[in-house]
C-alpha cells in the first residue's frame, strides 16, 4: 500500500472512527446505559448528562495526556536514570556531566542572547510597522507582505539567508548581498560614517535609554522607603541586567570605534565567533516581526479614539501620542507578544540546525539536546537539557495558566 | 486620527517611505531566493542575483581544442587548421575583448588573428568561434585563450525539471512533496474532529473540574515538545509503531491538540446561548447540537486552527526526524530534504533555491488565499 492511500485509509478511519465513536457511544449512553424513559427517567437523563462530558473528553484527554504530560514526568525521569546500566537511578549524576560540558555552557550563553535580542528586536520592529502602516491606504497590501514570512518554514528562511550570507573568494563576484554591501566599503568616509559613526550612535542611544531608567528607579529608591517586595526584587534585577548591558554597549561601541575592519575582503559570516549568532537571529526575527506586528496592529486599533483625540486637542504631536497615550494602552498586548516569542525562542531548532549545527560558537539549547539524543546516543544528558529548557518556560507557563484562571472567575 | 489636527504633510511622506523601505527589505531575501531558482547555474555564480536583468561581464580562460587529439586538425590549403567554439555551454555569451597571455588578456578585439610562436595564428570572434592555424602540425595542449565575456540575461525552467524529477539524487523533491503531504493533511484533519468535540464540552457542559482541565490545557499550550521526544520514541518502539507515518500523525495530533481545544473553546464560549437552549428546549441530544448548530457555526476558528496546524505540520522537521525519517530515507520529507542538500551541495544554488522555492510555495499559497483566518487566529491564540 502506498503511503498516499495508507494516508487517505488514514483519514477515513481516523475521522470515521472519531465520529463513529461519539455517535455510539452517545447513544449507548442513551439508550442502553441510561435510558430516558420507564419510572427512573428523570434520574437516568441526570446521570447520562453527568457522564457525557467525558465522553465528549475522552479522546482528547488520552492524546493529550500520553503525547504531552506523561512525557514531562518521564523526561524528567530519564535525566536522573542512565540508560547504559539499565535505566539505574543514578541522581544528578547526568546534570553534573552536562555542567561539566563547555558545550552546554556555550548553548546557555547564547540561549540568554537570544531570548534577550530576539524578541526585544522581533517586538520593536512590528511595533514600528504596525504604527507605520496603522493609517496608510495600502498599509493591508503592506502588512501582508512583512507578515509572509510567518508561512515559510524555518529550514526555508535557513536557506534564503543562507544565500543573503554567501560568500564567494576574493576577486570573483560575490552573490550574497551582505558581502555585495559590505565590498562596497573601503575605507572611506563613507565607510567611517556608516560602521564607526552610526553604530557608536546607536549603542549610544541604547545606553543612554538604559542609564536613563537605571536613573528613574534609583531616584524612585532614595524617595521612598524601602520595602521588600516582588516589584522591587524585579526593579534591582533590572538594575543589574542595565548595567551589564551598558558595559557591553560601551565595549562594542569602542570596538565599532577603534576596532581594525577587514576592508576588501569578503568574509565568511557564519564562521565569525559572536556575529555568527547575530545572523542567526535575524533569521527569526525576520520571521517573528510579522507574528507581532499582526497583533500589536489589532491592539493599536482596539485603542479608543477618543484618547488619541484628546492628546491631540491637547496639543501632543505624533511621538507623543505614540509613547504617552498609545504605548501605556497596548503595553498588555506588549508582554503577550513578548512571551510568545520567547516561548519559539526557547524551542529553536531548525535554524541554528540547518545553518551551522552549532558549529562555530552557535549551539543554542534545543539543538544541544537534539545532538545529545540522536548523534551522541547520551539520553540521560538529552533528557537534562530538555528538562533545563522546560525549567526556562515554566515561568511563562505558570503566569500563562493564571491569568485564564483570572479571567474564567 | 495622527493627521487631524496640527497633520504635516512631510511626515506623511517619511512615513509612506519608511512603509516602502521596510517592505522592501523583508521581502528583498525572499524575491532573491525565487529569482535565483529561474537563472542558469552561470548566471547564479557569475553576478548577484539582484543584477540578473543585467547583462553580466566575466573573465575567464578557456582553451582550444588540444592538437594530440584524434581528428582535431584539417588539412586546409597547405596549412593546419583547428576550429571550433569556445564556449561548450554558454551560447549566448559575447566576447569582448581577449588575449592570448594571462598578462595581457584584452589585447585583441574580435575578428583579430593574433601571432603566435612558429608561424600559429589565432582568431576568434564574438560569439566564440575560433580558428588557429600553422603552417606545421601542430603539438601539445590546446592553445589557451583568455576572454572577457559578457552574457545577457537568462532564465530557465530547467532547475524546477531536475528537481521535481530528481536529476540530483533518488526520488528527489517529488517524493519528498508526496510524502510532506502524506504526513500533513491527517495530521491536520483528525485532531480538528478531536479537539472540536473536547471544545464543545468545556464550553457547553456542566462538569466538576472544568476550570481545572482548562487551566492545564493552558499550561500544555507552552510545553516544549522537545521534552516528548525520548519518551514518545520509546513508546512507539515499544508498542510496535517504530518510526512511520502512524507514528508522526500521532504525535503531531497530540501537540497540535492544547492549541486546537484553545482556539475552539474560546471561539465556542462567545456563541449565542439562547441558539443551544432553544435546541434543548426543542429535544434536541447534545451530540445533535453539536453537529447541527455548533460545527458550522464554529467555521472561522476551525479554519484558523487548521491552517495553523497544516503550516506547522508542512514546515516541522524535528517532529519528522525523530517520529519519521528512518535509516531507510524512504519516508524524507521536504524540509529534512533541503537540510540534506544543504550539507551535501551547500554551494549548488540552482539546486537549493529551486528545492526550497518549491517547499515554501504552497504554505504560501495557503498564506496568501487564508490570511483572514490566519490573522483571526492569531489574534485569538496569542493567550491574554
Amino acid at each position: 500500500m502506498t503511503p498516499a492511500l495508507q494516508g487517505l485509509v488514514t483519514i477515513f478511519i481516523g475521522v470515521g472512527g472519531c465520529i463513529a465513536y461519539f455517535y455510539f457511544s452517545n447513544q449507548f449512553l442513551d439508550r442502553v446505559l441510561f435510558p430516558a424513559r420507564g419510572v427512573n427517567a428523570g434520574r437516568n437523563i441526570n446521570r447520562a448528562n453527568m457522564i457525557r462530558p467525558w465522553l465528549f473528553l475522552a479522546p482528547a484527554l488520552i492524546a493529550l495526556g500520553l503525547y504531552l504530560a506523561y512525557p514531562v514526568f518521564a523526561t524528567l525521569w530519564y535525566s536522573v536514570t542512565d540508560r547504559s546500566q539499565n535505566d539505574a537511578f543514578v541522581g544528578l549524576a547526568n546534570y553534573q556531566q552536562m555542567m561539566s560540558e563547555p558545550k552546554f555552557w556555550e548553548a546557555m550563553r547564547n540561549n540568554m542572547l537570544w531570548l534577550i535580542i530576539v524578541p526585544a528586536a522581533s517586538t520593536c520592529f512590528g511595533l514600528l510597522a504596525a504604527q507605520l502602516t496603522d493609517r496608510l491606504s495600502w498599509g493591508a497590501f503592506a502588512k501582508s507582505l512583512i507578515f509572509m514570512p510567518m508561512a515559510i518554514s524555518f529550514v526555508g528562511a535557513a536557506v534564503i539567508f543562507k544565500l543573503v550570507y554567501d560568500t564567494r573568494p576574493i576577486g570573483t563576484n560575490q552573490i550574497g548581498v551582505l558581502n555585495a554591501i559590505w565590498l562596497q566599503f573601503d575605507g572611506g568616509i563613507g565607510s567611517v560614517l556608516m560602521l564607526r559613526a552610526v553604530p557608536v550612535l546607536l549603542l549610544g542611544g541604547v545606553s543612554a535609554v538604559l542609564l536613563y531608567s537605571l536613573w528613574v528607579i534609583l531616584r524612585g529608591f532614595f524617595e521612598q522607603k524601602l520595602r521588600i517586595d516582588l516589584k522591587s526584587l524585579l526593579r534591582v534585577l533590572w538594575c543589574a541586567f542595565a548595567i551589564y548591558a551598558v558595559t557591553v554597549c560601551a565595549q562594542l561601541g569602542w570596538g565599532a570605534l577603534c576596532g581594525d575592519y577587514p576592508y576588501g575582503q569578503p568574509q565568511t559570516w557564519l564562521t565569525i565567533p559572536g556575529w555568527n549568532s547575530i545572523f542567526l537571529m535575524i533569521v527569526l526575527i525576520w520571521i517573528q516581526t510579522g507574528f507581532a506586528m499582526v497583533i500589536l496592529s489589532a491592539a493599536l486599533r482596539g485603542i479608543p479614539e477618543e484618547t488619541i483625540e484628546a492628546a491631540i486637542v491637547d496639543g501632543a504631536n505624533p511621538f507623543q501620542v505614540f509613547f504617552k497615550i498609545k504605548m501605556p494602552q497596548i503595553s498588555g498586548t506588549i508582554v503577550v507578544v513578548w512571551t510568545t516569542i520567547t516561548l519559539v525562542v526557547l524551542k529553536v531548532f531548525d535554524i541554528v540546525f540547518a545553518m551551522t549545527n552549532g558549529q562555530w560558537e552557535t549551539q543554542v539549547l534545543a539543538n544541544y539536546m537534539f545532538d545529545k539524543l540522536f548523534r551522541a546516543n547520551d539520553w540521560g544528558v538529552g533528557s537534562a537539557s530538555a528538562m533545563v529548557i522546560m525549567l526556562l518556560v515554566s515561568p511563562i507557563l505558570i503566569w500563562n495558566v493564571n491569568n485564564a484562571r483570572k479571567e474564567m472567575r | 486620527m495622527d493627521n487631524i489636527a496640527g497633520s504635516k504633510s512631510s511626515l506623511n511622506w517619511v512615513v509612506q517611505i519608511s512603509v516602502v523601505l521596510l517592505v522592501a527589505l523583508w521581502l528583498f531575501p525572499t524575491v532573491g531566493l525565487l529569482v535565483s531558482s529561474f537563472r542558469t547555474t552561470d548566471q547564479i555564480s557569475g553576478s548577484g542575483w539582484w543584477q540578473a536583468m543585467f547583462t553580466q561581464e566575466r573573465n575567464d580562460t578557456l582553451r582550444a581544442a588540444d592538437p594530440d587529439d584524434e581528428g582535431v586538425q584539417q588539412l586546409i590549403d597547405g596549412q593546419y587548421v583547428i576550429s571550433g567554439n569556445l564556449f561548450e555551454d554558454d551560447a549566448k555569451a559575447k566576447i569582448s575583448v581577449w588575449g592570448t597571455s594571462s598578462r595581457a588578456i584584452d589585447v585583441y578585439s574580435p575578428g583579430e588573428i593574433a601571432e603566435l610562436k612558429d608561424g600559429e595564428t589565432i582568431t576568434v570572434s564574438a560569439n566564440g568561434d575560433y580558428t588557429q592555424t600553422s603552417p606545421v602540425e601542430m603539438t601539445g595542449r590546446g592553445q589557451r585563450v583568455f576572454v572577457t565575456a559578457t552574457s545577457p540575461p537568462e532564465f530557465t525552467f530547467d532547475n524546477y525539471k531536475t528537481v521535481l524529477t530528481g536529476g540530483y539524487s533518488d526520488g528527489g523533491m517529488t517524493k519528498a512533496f508526496f510524502n510532506t503531504l502524506t504526513v500533513t493533511i491527517p495530521a491536520t484533519i483528525i485532531p480538528i474532529v478531536i479537539a472540536a468535540f473536547a471544545a464543545y464540552a468545556l464550553a457547553w457542559m456542566e462538569f466538576p473540574g472544568r476550570a481545572l482541565l482548562i487551566a492545564v490545557i493552558v499550561g500544555l499550550l507552552v510545553v516544549p515538545l522537545q521534552l516528548a521526544l525520548i519518551p514518545l520514541l520509546r513508546l512507539h518502539l515499544g508498542i510496535g509503531i517504530g518510526k512511520g507515518y502512524l507514528g508522526v500523525w500521532l504525535a503531531h495530533t497530540g501537540f497540535g491538540l492544547p492549541l486546537a481545544i484553545y482556539l475552539l473553546r474560546n471561539y465556542m464560549v462567545g456563541l449565542p446561548r439562547d441558539i443551544i437552549e432553544n435546541a434543548k428546549v426543542d429535544g434536541a441530544t447534545d451530540f445533535q447540537i453539536f453537529t447541527k448548530i455548533i460545527l458550522p457555526l464554529s467555521f472561522p476558528a476551525l479554519a484558523s486552527f487548521a491552517i495553523f496546524q497544516f503550516l506547522w505540520t508542512w514546515n516541522d522537521l524535528l517532529v519528522a526526524k525523530v517520529f519519521l525519517i528512518d535509516a531507510s530515507g524512504q519516508t524524507t520529507v521536504m524540509t529534512n530534504q533541503i537540510v540534506e542538500l544543504l550539507g551535501t551541495r551547500g554551494g549548488n544554488w540552482e539546486i537549493l533555491s529551486t528545492a526550497a522555492f518549491v517547499s515554501i510555495a504552497v504554505p504560501l499559497l495557503v498564506f496568501f488565499m487564508m490570511q483572514k483566518y490566519l490573522v483571526r487566529g492569531l489574534l485569538a491564540g496569542s493567550v491574554k
